[in-house]
């Protein structure tokens, strides 16, 4: 009860510090249409290379794109962090009883909002320029469910790195320097048998991979619902792991102080 | 309960860094104002920070409100408000805004909720601008919302790190104004640290003076400036005199010690400075030595920490607060 209560506090407080920008309403509005175009024009005839099917590649763009879409908005999550530390209400919080789990909780429920407003731009979007879902909402939903849980994890990893940097400096290059490599190292852009074998390799491994796996066999036809439930159990694995350092990294935070 | 507060031998060092703490130890009673003075970096806010539970010591023990800090923290902050240097308030949230999700966090609900925030935003003189964004407010109002912010769970003890840095005269003096309430009106002991010892002087029952994280002198203002023998007595001659001549009319007069002369100001100790004052005339006019005016001052606070530190107070201070 304390714990949902002070959760929803914290989700709401980093809301409506978004929800009070309107240039940050419009650029996130603005960047799924822009990245759905630019990319669905960009690298349209790869639908043309013989041993790709799947139909067009607006329909196989969309998925990878709402997998991106969600870890590069929430990969920035601690931004907000380290701007709480420099005015001073990280430390508020900190000598209050607040639950030290809503401070992350919070923060990546308001990443999972945004990224399935997000998504669902994106989906809509996708449907206006040609796209098809043939499994329906259903399979958007997991799609969606696959991206948050996704996001969920990058947030409290990028939370978690905050608390031990401290500098915006060093999380700016940590998460740029990991979200467009892993992006690109999986499928989200490319068909599977169409990328070396290296790259096909390391994408076993990563947790980008298996949300854009998961999501695009959820949203399209003849859905493997075997692959599904392993990557969605992966990561939810990896959710766990994240959130539990996130919450440990404040007395990280704490030690430095 | 006697004492609210006690910190016992705290050591705490930084890597890289001087040692912030060494061994500061202090108790302070409860239902009173103590106010830790010293110039930047002598180790009031790792204090405040391990009291209130931010921070760990490397060493020593602490006690709030009779808790063990280290060992309860949980309970500690169940009883502790804080406000700090930095503001602490949400800048996009509006004050009222601020307020219920503190009251939330303290486990507040419902009625007597809002009743608590609309209580705070009316003793601070917030109530016109509680739905205004705290981005649009003075610095002035900005720090009596972080104060009622530190008040909304009505602590036990309340910490208050350098309170008034930053604020223009006016806020400062109605910020004081409010502290000084805080005491009088509720079961409440206020830690107070400050690099202005005027606001040591106004403020607190009780002063330590921190110097390289320790405590060098303790007492109550007033004590800590008797202690030092003497008013000064500055006198402004109308024409410059030699020396010799100055010393010659005050040489013999009881009480009076340390006598200097710059120019055509004389400078002197005197044990009673307000009965000197008429021997004192008499004394150099009595050699023709006409006298332009006169200042008695009690010793200030900046003595006190001149003798307990050794060096001199504003220096510091400035010099800390270029660096900040």
């Amino acid at each position: 009860m304390k714990a949902a209560r002070h959760t929803w506090q914290v989700t709401l407080r980093y809301l409506r510090a978004l929800f009070r920008q309107p240039a940050w309403i419009g650029i996130t509005l603005i960047q799924p249409m822009i990245w759905l175009l630019l990319f669905g024009a960009l690298f349209k005839s790869i639908a043309k290379i013989p041993g790709f099917h799947g139909g067009s590649y607006i329909e196989f763009l969309t998925p990878g794109l709402i997998v991106m879409l969600a870890i590069s908005s929430a990969g920035w999550s601690g931004m907000a962090y380290i701007e709480d530390m420099n005015i001073g209400v990280m430390d508020r919080f900190l000598v209050s009883p607040i639950w030290r789990g809503a401070l992350n909780a919070g923060s990546v429920a308001q990443q999972v909002i945004i990224i399935a407003l997000q998504s669902l731009i994106v989906a809509g979007l996708s449907l206006v320029v040609g796209g098809h879902f043939p499994n329906g909402v259903g399979g958007v939903a997991i799609l969606i469910g696959v991206s948050a849980l996704l996001g969920a994890s990058f947030a409290s990893l990028s939370n978690a790195l905050a608390l031990v940097v401290r500098q915006r400096e060093s999380l700016i290059g940590a998460v740029t320097s990991v979200t467009l490599p892993l992006t690109f190292l999986s499928t989200a852009f490319m068909q599977q048998t169409l990328v070396p074998n290296w790259i096909r390799w390391v994408a076993r491994f990563n947790p980008v991979n298996w949300a854009v796996q998961a999501g695009r066999s959820a949203a399209t036809q003849h859905t493997d619902w075997n692959l599904v439930l392993t990557r969605t159990g992966l990561l939810a694995g990896l959710l766990l792991v994240s959130a539990w350092l996130a919450t440990r990294s404040f007395s990280s935070y704490q030690r430095s102080i | 309960m006697a004492e609210a507060i006690i910190a016992r031998e705290l050591r705490k060092s930084y890597p890289k860094e001087v040692r912030a703490l060494d061994g500061l130890s202090f108790q302070v009673e409860a239902g009173t104002i103590f106010a830790l003075a010293g110039p930047n970096g002598a180790g009031k806010s790792t204090t405040v920070k391990i009291l209130t539970t931010l921070s760990r010591p490397d060493s020593g023990e602490a006690q709030v409100a009779g808790i063990d800090v280290l060992r309860h923290p949980d309970r500690v902050r169940q009883r502790i408000g804080v406000v700090g240097q930095k503001t602490g308030a949400t800048p996009e949230a509006t004050g009222r805004e601020n307020l219920v999700m503190q009251a939330e966090i303290y486990g507040l609900t419902g009625r007597p909720l809002r009743q608590r925030v609309e209580e705070l935003l009316e003793r601070f003189q917030l109530r016109e601008a509680a739905d205004r964004s705290t981005k649009t407010y003075s610095g002035g109002m900005r720090r009596r919302l972080d104060v009622a912010l530190g008040l909304v769970n009505r602590p036990e003890v309340l910490f208050l790190d350098e309170p008034t840095t930053g604020l223009d005269p006016e806020a400062r003096l109605e910020l004081w104004q409010e502290i000084e309430r805080l005491v009088g009106g509720e079961e409440m002991t206020i830690l107070l640290t400050t690099h202005y010892l005027d606001e040591a002087d106004r403020l607190a029952g009780q002063l330590a003076i921190v110097d390289k994280g320790r405590i060098v002198a303790q007492g109550t203002p007033d004590a800590l400036k008797s202690e030092l023998r003497g008013d000064a007595i500055q006198v402004e001659l109308a024409n410059p005199s030699s020396g010799d001549q100055v010393h010659e009319a005050l040489r013999s007069l009881p009480g009076l010690s340390a006598i200097g002369l710059e120019g055509s100001t004389v400078r002197a100790r005197a044990e009673h400075g307000a009965s000197a004052i008429p021997t004192v005339l008499s004394a150099l006019e009595k050699e023709g030595i006409t006298v332009a005016s006169m200042t008695l001052a009690r010793p200030s606070l900046d003595d006190v920490y001149l003798r307990y530190a050794g060096r001199l107070y504003h220096d510091d201070a400035k010099r800390g607060e270029e660096a900040a």
